[in-house]
């Protein structure tokens, strides 16, 4: 029992990052049709980024901030440079585009930082032990705390502004359709901008936990993350936003259950098992589980 | 109350300008050489059979498609080379054929969206939620809310756009544009799909918008009797091209009309 409940807890720990990352993709999705694979590399960038900080001496809040900004302008440089020209072409274009930024993103950072695995090392504090109870046994680290409350406090934001604020209403209406979106005087552009700093701001953040949580990164680390993150997406049901927290936080449990309760020799296969989620999720509700029944698109 | 109008009609000043508007796609000609005026204040409608190329007109006009050649002249400047945005910004809105309205936002987001295209504040101040930032959104809520009642659907300012009946959501349609507060509105069909009831009320409300608003109404309709009732200045197109304009009773009696589109037997009352 204590033992599910700790499998438990690093599943919900490592469901919250994809959580944050998945709701890139979906924002994104939802207004362009586009998906951006080289998303999952922008946490790979703010990993890099805060780490080149903190070796510079910043503290740890302060590299995080820098990292996210660092983050938000790689995302919008890309928008800007490899999407926004070919936002006519076509839904394949701009899907073999994404592929190509990604291989560029990678191969870049391969270039300069070597492909060489570095230890992402936080204070002691983050690893310090709560205990939660039974006996002593379920403990949390200071980390997954911290996981929790910024993960449950930035969806809990980027929920609110989608819901309440003017862009927020204007992306949710450019998702819906952006022809007659354009016409009620919504500048197409401006959300896209909009979509990718909010999706680039969530995937450094992911990043940083990630990295901090599981402590070595290189430049190929954000591609896995990124494909297991977009099918977490597709999961709940691309384009949702409550579809990609769930289908998120509901792969990440499910994988870390795989790796902790398979027998032995399958659990190596958690991330087989997780895809193999998606293809069963995908045969019963083709929409995914937050899914619009029908999308409409002109 | 149609004094307004007449008061208006002094000036014989054109909103709306079409001049030798073409639109041609792969070997076919939709909209062929066509030039035509629209006078300030006024409501004009565009009529003619299916594929005679009206849609493709308010299209052009609203920028979503761009002419082949020719010019759209609106209150001076052109259109035609202008992105829907931009256009929506100069005051020209439009309705669907076929609705596009926010099925999944409420009604009143709807008409919020529209109305925020006329205010601005930057997004730090969005951010930090500034008073000029609290005390626009609140205008806008009002306005949108003023604007529903006027359409006689505020009692769903609420509900979700794509649950309501269909008739509330083609009111819902113009609703959503007169928040863009327009000069030229361009009404694409706006009885399509309604009972004879219903459509005499909404010709009643449109009426009544021009009266309140001055706006000026394009009216692209295949419902003769909301047409015939509302229109001061018709024009009617074929294939393509223009085959009529006059007054309701001219178009009544216009021969090449009556052929056309009419139908060479009847009479349409």
């Amino acid at each position: 029992m204590d033992f599910f409940a700790g499998s438990l807890i690093s599943g919900l720990q490592l469901g919250s990052i994809y959580a944050l990352i998945a709701i890139g993709y979906s924002i994104v999705y939802g207004i362009l049709r586009l998906i951006n694979f080289a998303h999952g590399d922008l946490l790979m960038v703010a990993t890099y980024g805060a780490w080149i900080l903190i070796a510079r001496g910043l503290s740890l809040p302060f590299a995080v901030i820098g990292s996210v900004l660092i983050t938000v302008a790689f995302g919008l440089v890309i928008e800007r440079a490899a999407y926004r020209p070919l936002r006519d072409a076509g839904e394949e274009a701009t899907l073999i585009t994404s592929l190509a930024v990604s291989i560029f993103l990678q191969n870049l950072f391969l270039m300069v930082f070597t492909p060489k695995n570095r230890a992402f090392a936080l204070p002691g504090f983050f690893s310090e032990k709560l205990v939660l109870g039974g006996a002593g046994s379920i403990t949390i680290t200071n980390m997954s705390i911290v996981i929790f409350v910024v993960t449950g406090g930035l969806i809990a934001a980027v929920s609110l502004i989608i819901k309440k604020t003017r862009l927020g209403i204007a992306m949710r209406a450019c998702a819906e359709n952006s022809t007659a979106a354009k016409l009620m005087g919504v500048n197409l552009n401006a959300v896209v901008v909009f979509a990718f700093v909010v999706g680039s701001a969530l995937a450094a953040v992911a990043g940083v936990l990630y990295s901090g949580q599981y402590v070595s990164f290189n430049p190929s680390m954000g591609f896995m993350i990124g494909i297991k993150a977009f099918a977490a997406a597709v999961i709940g049901g691309i384009g949702s936003f409550a579809g990609a927290a769930a289908g998120g936080v509901l792969l990440g449990v499910l994988e870390i259950l795989f790796a902790c309760y398979l027998p032995e020799g399958a659990g190596v296969y958690q991330t087989a098992f997780v895809f193999l989620v998606l293809i069963v999720v995908l045969l019963f509700k083709p929409n995914g589980l937050f899914g619009a029944a029908e999308g409409r698109r002109s | 109350m149609l004094c307004n109008w007449k008061a208006m009609c002094v000036n014989r000043e054109n909103i709306l300008a079409l001049r030798g508007l073409t639109m041609k796609y792969k070997s076919v000609v939709a909209v062929d050489n066509l030039s035509f005026a629209v006078e300030k204040g006024s409501i004009c409608g565009l009529i003619g059979t299916n594929g005679a190329g009206k849609s493709t007109v308010v299209n052009m006009i609203s920028g979503s498609s761009k002419p082949t050649s020719g010019e759209i002249i609106f209150k001076g400047a052109r259109l035609d080379k202008l992105s829907p945005d931009r256009i929506a910004g100069l005051g020209v809105a439009r309705t669907f054929q076929n609705l596009r309205i926010f099925g999944k936002l409420s009604a009143l987001d709807n008409v919020r969206i529209a109305a925020q295209a006329r205010h601005s504040y930057n997004f730090a101040q969005m951010a930090l939620g500034t008073p000029h930032y609290r005390s626009q959104e609140r205008a806008i809520t009002e306005s949108a809310q003023r604007i529903l009642h006027r359409m006689g659907i505020g009692h769903y300012a609420e509900a979700e756009a794509g649950s309501l009946p269909y008739g509330h959501q083609r009111r819902l349609e113009i609703a959503r544009c007169l928040a863009l507060e327009p000069e030229l509105l361009l009404l694409d069909e706006p009885a399509a799909g309604m009972n004879p009831n219903e459509s005499v009320s909404l010709a009643r409300d449109i009426r009544r918008v021009r009266e309140e608003t001055g706006t000026t109404i394009l009216l692209i309709e295949h419902d003769m009797s909301v047409v015939m009732s509302l229109c001061e200045y018709i024009y009617v197109m074929d294939f393509g091209i223009l085959i009529g304009e006059g007054d309701p009773d001219t178009i009544r009696r216009d021969p090449e009309v009556i052929r056309a589109y009419l139908g060479a037997e009847r009479e349409y009352a």
